[in-house]
């Protein structure tokens, strides 16, 4: 049963973009997709049964899937195919499914004006999910890096096929940058796996048997190839260009769960394997999370246009995630869990919503929108749900982690971290700021030009896809053990280790 | 049971409030459904208010000791986050208060909001949300109300200031009202930074949220000061107290209706009752109470005097809502809770009537500013007896409540002053009491001045033909006067005084023995203090209108009166220290992070590609220069093996 569900969870996407690139006809090939993603969704949501306890005897192993499958895959490297699942990474594999069935949907309605079919983009889209999906399973680090950089070329196309007009050096910045950050990756998975002659996660996590100069170097290198693509601040200035041009359903994916492989692989592999290199660096890394959601939301207070502006506010979230990483508390780590999920969820409804925004007003230029809610109220409405949501409403999804990241900087105390806590809570404030901006150039005031000719209706596929999201910021919001329900007991055990 | 019914209070709005946000909004122009929609959504704001108010008053009816409600919301690496309620006699009688005024509010709208008071176009075509606003921001208050949980307070507390922010936006006629609306949520939010940081600190502290488990904490003294600073802030962000007061009078753009809302049960009070809420913390900083104490005497004297020179009606109220919650603040700084709650009770009631009697001028005759009113007594005789009777309990004319519960807070700083009675030093005392003194007369001054201006002399309007609102605008008028005039005399009821006292009077150094045992009202000599202080305030608005009664008292004022009519330029220090700065960095790390962040990696883009622009031109070269190098390639390699192979060898 439970290799059943993790190799459905892979193998589904996987079969389905192949099916989806040989149907004939567009429309077709675009409802086998969003077919398949359903499917997808099944088993991902299912990987929940299984053994959440750890009965055995002797000491907690750090990593406790509550499915495991772990076959050899390259004997001769010592090179395992090991997955597996458990508290920290359930919640992004159900959102990662998610996203990808409301994206497939939302093609199946409108598919994105570009050099390719829609056929083309659906099997992107779910080849896009495989290495995501994959990301979030692999349990060897080896197989990890591969499924990292499966996600890599396909996201390309996708932005480069059916992206905005300055779509391919976008889409060739994207590449390069985060390729950049692959071979950091490359090298710091080899420096753990030669170091310590194993490339399994559930052994390697604790830093069992690497030396201190291993494992500063190690986390150095991990935690720079994952600050590139989760983004943190300096190194983010791929994001915004990339989301601006990608078509709406690659924006969504981006933000949605791209980025999250980045915190979720800083927490999984870099503090894990190397939990002494974290504690070295977690002051260094807390200064550049707060410096990210401040610079993140000053930045997005001068931007003039619609989803560069919301692209932006990403820096800012993720700030707030990786300071609640970078604190290695409890309190922490799931702060960053949560707000993950979040951003994934928020962030993913306001780039629908803006792409919305941007195919019917023809311009995503802040200047020439006003008076949204005297034309479309409902897309008004939605807007201001989502920018609510995203500044950290408290009841709704983004307050916690935003608000436990604070708490938990807080927690540890001394003059560096107090100050931190309190320059991130200004940095909420800040984010108020500017999503009040956007609100009241976009949705209040006298309708400009390009939106006076927007008519009041919403279309049904449009809030088939936005309704889920909607649904899960309030549920987020006001049931967070959605989310954390199981996630005490891994970060805790990683906690252990780490200290 | 009890504490079902203190779930059930935000619940029933709530659910009101998210029913009616299903309902179709129904754009300008969409005829079709908009009588029903608008019926369902009357249908359902009234049914959530009065289902408030009914489990209000069984509360308050019920509750007598502190009752307790808590189950775990989450659990966040050791910190506990609980859901339930806390209910005592405090919390019932400010619930009765809020859902009370809330009800008022829904059913005035109905008729406030069928025509515009500036022209005949129908303008009800958003009404469904509006009435949803009102519901969920009813909800959020009694959540504040009866939160158990600092962090469940703290959700109350930000949807309130997104319903704030949602109100004050709807009049879309108003060009003013978006930037007004973006001021309240903002300003508040600035102060909800400090808020979130002080309940981090007290939770952090005491290993849970839970408002018991936080005040049964020996917390360290350090930490106990820090966090009640800090709460101070988002206190003085949501009460409108010096210096985050600046969003208040902009506020007055939303709806009238909607200002009644904000201005006397909701929003405004949440401050002030979150720190009666933790006050054996406070009791035991006070280095906080003595900022309280400072800010209290600044925003008292501060409110008084700006709304002595306003033309526009509204901002004239508004402004005394900020020196009343003065008022309530002071009273917190010198040590009494209880005389901060009959304040912040009988002010509920009083303001309400006032801005709904307000409401019902501005109705008759299309503006809000005082220069065109005048004589408006005939026409509109029960709105202007209300208003009568709400302005002589806003400045305390006995036997109206507003006399009473200022006497209460007064006599409290008194003691505070003369005998040290309070948790601050006895200066607080003082400087608490002679600004309430002094805010008495300046109170009755342009309380007077108000009155004579929009009800008194001759009409400034000749071709309008004011008359009384029509029923449903008279009724919920009517029906606050009687608490406005009578909710005083509660104060002698020692059943009332005794729901007011500090739920847990804790075994901190100064239990409850501040307050009167018998009643919230005693009477000592020096009440013949503010007594005099009224009729000065009075007879002087009075001499200077009858001298001229055509022309504004204010003139009196002289050089003071445009300084006083900006309310001494704070939003100009604002702007200028807070705003200009904010967006300058911002355009400046924009531009940071696009030429230097970003130019570092297209310029190491750009670099490597003339690099490799540079080594291909060195490729294509002519064959002469190329068959050097290729035999000084070879020669090179040559050395190289030879000197290599020669040492390993």
């Amino acid at each position: 049963m439970s290799a059943f569900l993790l190799i459905s969870v892979l193998a589904l996407p996987a079969l389905g973009a192949l099916v989806v690139a040989a149907t004939p006809g567009d429309r077709a090939a675009r409802a086998v997709g969003t077919a398949v993603a359903a499917l997808t969704l099944v088993p991902a949501v299912l990987l929940v049964t299984g053994d959440h306890g750890w009965f055995g005897y002797g000491p907690r192993p750090a990593v406790q899937p509550w499915h495991q499958l772990d076959l050899p895959w390259v004997p001769g490297l010592e090179l395992r195919f090991h997955l597996g699942v458990d508290g920290i990474s359930w919640p992004l594999v159900v959102l990662t499914a998610l996203l990808t069935l409301l994206c497939c949907g939302y093609t199946l309605w409108r598919v994105p004006e570009g050099a390719g079919s829609g056929k083309a983009l659906v099997a992107l889209l779910l080849v896009v999910e495989v290495g995501i999906l994959g990301t979030f399973l692999a349990l060897d680090l080896v197989l990890f890096f591969l499924f990292f950089e499966v996600v890599l070329l396909p996201m390309y196309a996708i932005i480069a096929g059916w992206g905005g007009a300055d779509r391919r050096r976008a889409a060739r910045k994207f590449a390069l940058y985060t390729l950049f950050g692959s071979v950091l990756l490359l090298v710091g998975v080899y420096v753990v796996v030669a170091a310590a002659g194993t490339a399994d996660l559930v052994t390697l996590t604790g830093g069992s048997g690497l030396s201190r100069g291993t494992q500063l170097a190690a986390f150095t290198l991990l935690a720079l190839a994952f600050a590139v693509k989760s983004p943190l601040w300096p190194l983010h200035s791929w994001l915004p260009d990339a989301h601006t041009q990608a078509p709406t359903v690659g924006s969504v994916i981006l933000a949605g769960v791209l980025l999250k492989m980045g915190t979720y692989g800083l927490i999984r592999v870099a503090v894990g394997v190397a939990p002494e290199g974290a504690r070295w660096a977690a002051p260094v890394l807390g200064v550049l999370a707060v410096a990210a959601i401040i610079v993140g939301s000053l930045v997005c207070l001068a931007q003039d246009e619609l989803k560069r502006l919301i692209a932006y506010s990403s820096v800012g979230h993720m700030g707030f995630v990786l300071l609640g990483v970078a604190t290695l508390t409890a309190t922490g780590i799931q702060a960053a869990l949560i707000g993950n999920v979040a951003h994934g969820v928020i962030t993913g409804l306001l780039f629908f919503l803006a792409g919305a925004v941007k195919d019917r007003a023809h311009t995503g230029a802040l200047a020439e929108l006003s008076g949204l809610r005297e034309t479309a109220p409902r897309l008004a409405g939605l807007l201001g749900f989502a920018a609510v949501a995203s500044l950290g409403l408290p009841g709704l999804a983004g307050f916690w982690g935003e608000a436990f990241a604070v708490v938990a900087a807080v927690q540890r105390g001394g003059p560096l971290w107090t100050t931190l806590a309190v320059l991130a809570a200004v940095g909420g404030a800040l984010t108020a700021a500017y999503f009040l901006r956007l609100l009241r150039r976009v949705t209040h005031g006298r309708p400009s030009p390009a939106v006076g000719r927007i008519g009041p209706g919403v279309a049904v596929a449009e809030l088939t896809a936005w309704a889920p999201l909607v649904l899960l910021a309030l549920a987020v919001g006001l049931v967070p053990t959605l989310v954390l329900g199981y996630a005490s007991g891994p970060v805790n055990a990683l906690l252990e280790v780490v200290r | 049971m009890t504490g079902l019914l203190g779930a059930a209070l935000p619940a029933v709005p709530l659910l009101a409030g998210l029913l009616g946000l299903l309902l179709p909004p129904s754009p300008r122009g969409a005829a079709t459904g908009e009588g029903t929609a608008r019926r369902l959504a009357i249908g359902l704001g009234v049914a959530g208010a009065a289902g408030a108010l009914l489990v209000a008053v069984l509360l308050a009816l019920r509750v007598g000791a502190p009752v307790e409600t808590s189950a775990t919301w989450i659990d966040l690496g050791g910190l506990r986050v609980t859901l339930g309620v806390r209910l005592d006699g405090a919390a019932a009688l400010v619930a009765v208060a809020v859902s009370a005024v809330a009800l008022a509010v829904q059913v005035y709208s109905i008729g406030y909001l069928r025509r515009g008071p500036h022209d005949d176009v129908e303008v009800d075509h958003r009404y469904p949300p509006y009435a949803a606003q009102i519901s969920l921001f009813t909800a959020a208050m009694l959540t504040v109300v009866v939160a158990g949980d600092l962090i469940l307070l703290l959700v109350g507390w930000e949807v309130m200031g997104l319903c704030s922010y949602l109100l004050i936006a709807h009049d879309r006629r108003l060009p003013e009202a978006p930037a007004a609306a973006v001021k309240a949520f903002l300003v508040t939010r600035v102060g909800d930074v400090g808020f979130l940081l002080g309940i981090a600190l007290l939770g952090v502290s005491a290993g849970s949220f839970r408002i018991a488990d936080v005040l049964a904490h020996d917390h360290s003294t350090g930490t106990l000061t820090a966090a009640c600073l800090l709460l101070l802030a988002g206190v003085a962000g949501k009460s409108a107290q010096f210096p985050l007061h600046t969003w208040l009078p902009d506020a007055m753009a939303g709806p009238t209706p909607i200002s009644a809302l904000i201005h006397a049960a909701t929003m405004v009070a949440a401050g002030v009752y979150a720190v009666t809420r933790l006050f054996p913390l406070f009791a035991a900083a006070p280095v906080a109470l003595t900022v309280l104490g400072v800010l209290a005497a600044i925003t008292l004297l501060l409110g008084a005097f700006a709304a002595t020179a306003q033309d526009d009606l509204k901002r004239v109220l508004a402004w005394s809502t900020v020196s009343q919650i003065g008022y309530m603040t002071g009273a917190l700084a010198v040590g009494s809770p209880s005389a901060a709650l009959f304040h912040l009770l009988t002010h509920a009631a009083f303001k309400a009537l006032l801005f709904l009697a307000a409401g019902a001028v501005i109705h008759a005759v299309g503006t809000t500013l005082m220069s065109r009113m005048g004589g408006l007594r005939t026409a509109m005789p029960v709105t202007f007896w209300c208003t009568l009777i709400g302005l002589g309990a806003l400045a305390g004319v006995p036997p109206l409540s507003g006399f009473f519960s200022k006497e209460g807070v007064l006599a409290a700083a008194e003691a505070a002053a003369l005998d040290g009675a309070g948790p601050t030093p006895s200066w607080v005392g003082w400087l608490v009491w002679l600004a309430g003194l002094l805010g008495v007369a300046v109170t009755a001054w342009y309380a007077t001045r108000l009155l004579l201006r929009t009800f008194f002399g001759a009409t400034r309007i000749p071709l309008a033909e004011p008359h009384d609102p029509p029923a449903v605008l008279r009724w919920p008028v009517l029906l606050l006067a009687v608490p406005a005039a009578l909710l005083g005399l509660a104060g002698f009821a020692g059943t009332f005084a005794e729901r007011l006292r500090p739920a847990a009077p804790a075994t901190r150094e100064q239990p409850s023995d501040l307050l009167p045992p018998e009643g919230l009202v005693h009477f000592t000599p020096a009440v013949l203090l503010p007594l005099a202080l009224l009729a000065v305030g009075v007879g002087l608005a009075w001499a200077g209108w009858r001298r001229d009664p055509a022309a504004d008292p204010a003139r009196f004022l002289g050089p003071l009166r445009p300084v006083f009519a900006r309310a001494f330029r704070l939003d100009d220090v604002q702007h200028t220290l807070v705003v200009r700065p904010v967006t300058a960095l911002a355009t400046a790390t924009r531009a940071g992070d696009e030429r230097i962040v970003d130019g570092a990696v297209e310029g190491s883009g750009r670099g490597a590609y003339r690099l490799g622009g540079g080594l291909a031109a060195l490729h294509r070269a002519a064959l002469p220069r190329a068959a050097t190098a290729v035999l000084a390639g070879a020669l090179l390699i040559g050395l190289a093996a030879v000197l290599i192979g020669g040492w390993s060898t």
